[in-house]
């Protein structure tokens, strides 16, 4: 694939974007790295180049538009908007040194909270119309959460499993610990002197923590099998949501996450998109970089290929940039030279 | 051109280094003036000794300037990735023994494990408005070990010296180092966690993937290699 081919597929996937009342967004190639690194931690450094300014501090090669758009939108937006972008994004590869570090990205994303199901159905059709035949992905993490929110355990471990969702090990080692009685510890004292910013009282109430833990008892097989069942549903959207109802049945917590993918199948249909040919995954695009939180989709040749977009709801981001004020969005991303290797 | 072979130039692991060929029948002598980084190998044909700091070592090794190299393999794993496409071990040496360990104050009575460590820096977070810091020079081996572990909510601060020092400074709340006795730790009121060490490193002989080889060159590599008995 030549470059000035795939230049011209990222023009015109710009120009059918902002086409469809998308207003275009520019941002600079080197980031200021302190709110990625504060939003996405130290993964973030395995994953995007970092690189030192004496003025600055510390800066990283764009690793992905929607921070900055975010930000920007934040500033100087009114809601609702749409916007399209097009440039660079740069990604550190040591696990996979086949694939390009360097490359084109097309993004279309929507701040709306109107109807949260119509800006779903809206991102994933127009972006799925910009391109050729691909075979779709849908998941929703906002279903997990929900299915978190029903268990019948105290906040401290909904609270931690909620923060590793996003690490699918962590999350199961977390769930086999909490699957059964937590040994008691005995609060020993050190002689040592305290050093460090850790005062003792953060010690002690994490003593407390330890000693609430070994009083918590273990999930109940009932909440397990819902959870298991839950990070195991994979079949049609219409079939999918016929398990979710039957599983909301005995947790009532799950109806309203039910509810929200009946609304946004239903906005899927009457944009054209046949919800049996759409497969789900409740756990689809768990380990992708961006932190969605809700609808997730992704859009490939088949099954096992890289995909040629990817995207999904980021309200939780939004409200971590916007310190508390929400800010619900929901967008997605195309690599240009895929598509074109795609429609081939 | 001749086959060039680099070992640590200062200190203790020069030393070691230099004690442990003869012992394979190759002799590595210090030529020039006491402070000149000069060295020869005697008793091997073909054989360019050149004296360079440990951390050095993998670059030139992965560069191909170096058919061999003497180094820790604590640097190997922090400086190549993937080790394999650019080194091969030949020869563990058996000494510069010291773990990769992760050290949290004595004083933290409630941090055992790399699970405590997590649920502390999620509590750190919430009442500092940071990140739990670790400070260390081994930044690849500790962010890698800390994501197979499952700990978020920490960040890496570059130290390259008097690492066990920061935390007393309130420049870190934790660190990641080499340690071999454990005495630098103690004196500084850190504990490695309860947990296997990130990595077990030792001074290691390795062999470079990407260098040249002229047929002269491969026969001085053949030589050398059987000289060692390798």
């Amino acid at each position: 694939m030549t470059v000035p081919a795939i230049r011209a597929e990222a023009a015109r996937l710009l120009a059918h974007f902002t086409s469809q009342g998308a207003q275009p967004f520019e941002t600079g190639i080197l980031q200021p790295a302190e709110t990625l690194l504060d939003l996405y931690g130290e993964d973030i450094r395995a994953r995007a180049y970092t690189t030192q300014d004496p003025q600055r501090g510390e800066m990283m090669l764009r690793p992905d538009f929607t921070v900055p758009l975010v930000q920007w939108h934040m500033e100087n937006g009114a809601d609702p908007a749409r916007y399209a972008y097009a440039g660079e994004v740069f990604r550190r590869q040591e696990d996979h040194p086949d694939r390009p570090t360097e490359y084109l990205q097309i993004g279309f994303e929507i701040f709306d909270g109107s109807d949260p199901a119509q800006a779903d159905a809206e991102a994933f059709a127009t972006i799925r119309d910009a391109l050729g035949p691909l075979t779709p992905s849908t998941g929703d993490l906002g279903i997990l959460t929900a299915a978190i929110d029903g268990l019948a355990t105290t906040d401290a471990r909904k609270q931690a499993l909620k923060r590793h969702i996003w690490r699918p090990a962590r999350f199961r080692a977390l769930l086999a610990r909490y699957s059964a009685e937590t040994p008691a510890r005995e609060a020993i004292r050190s002689e040592a002197p305290l050093i460090g910013k850790r005062s003792a009282a953060e010690i002690d109430a994490r003593h407390a923590a330890l000693a609430e833990e070994a009083q918590t008892p273990a999930l109940t097989p009932q909440d397990r099998s819902t959870l298991d069942a839950i990070l195991a549903l994979r079949d049609t959207s219409p079939a999918a949501l016929a398990a979710l109802r039957h599983l909301a049945n005995r947790t009532p917590h799950l109806a309203p996450a039910a509810d929200r993918l009946e609304a946004r199948l239903d906005a899927l249909a009457a944009l054209g998109v046949d919800p049996t040919c759409l497969p789900f995954q409740t756990t689809f695009g768990r380990t992708l970089l961006e932190y969605y939180d809700g609808f997730v989709f992704g859009l490939a040749p088949g099954p096992g290929h890289q995909p040629v977009a990817t995207g999904g709801r980021y309200d939780a981001l939004t409200r971590l940039l916007g310190r508390g004020r929400a800010l619900p969005a929901v967008g997605g991303v195309i690599r240009p030279d895929l598509a074109l290797e795609a429609a081939r | 051109m001749t086959l060039k072979l680099g070992i640590p130039s200062k200190g203790r692991l020069m030393a070691d280094t230099m004690d442990w060929f003869p012992t394979r029948g190759i002799t590595l002598e210090k030529t020039g003036a006491d402070r000149e980084y000069a060295a020869r190998a005697v008793g091997i044909e073909g054989l360019d000794l050149l004296l360079l700091s440990a951390s050095e070592i993998p670059r030139e090794l992965a560069r191909g300037r170096l058919h061999f190299g003497v180094t820790g393999t604590d640097l190997i794993h922090e400086r190549l990735a993937p080790v394999e496409a650019f080194v091969a071990e030949e020869a563990k040496l058996g000494f510069g023994q010291a773990d990769l360990i992760l050290a949290v104050p004595m004083a933290w009575t409630d941090v055992r494990t790399a699970h405590d460590l997590d649920a502390v820096a999620a509590q750190f977070r919430a009442a500092h408005g940071h990140r739990l810091r670790i400070a260390t020079k081994y930044h690849r081996l500790t962010r890698a070990w800390l994501k197979e572990q499952g700990v978020a909510d920490y960040q890496i601060v570059d130290s390259q010296g008097a690492t066990e020092g920061t935390v007393a400074a309130e420049t870190a709340e934790a660190i990641a180092d080499i340690t071999s006795t454990g005495e630098t730790l103690t004196a500084n009121h850190l504990r490695p966690l309860d947990e296997p060490p990130i990595l077990q490193s030792q001074a290691t002989l390795w062999r470079s993937l990407t260098a040249m080889l002229s047929d002269e060159e491969q026969a001085a590599l053949d030589r050398f290699r059987v000289k060692l008995g390798l």
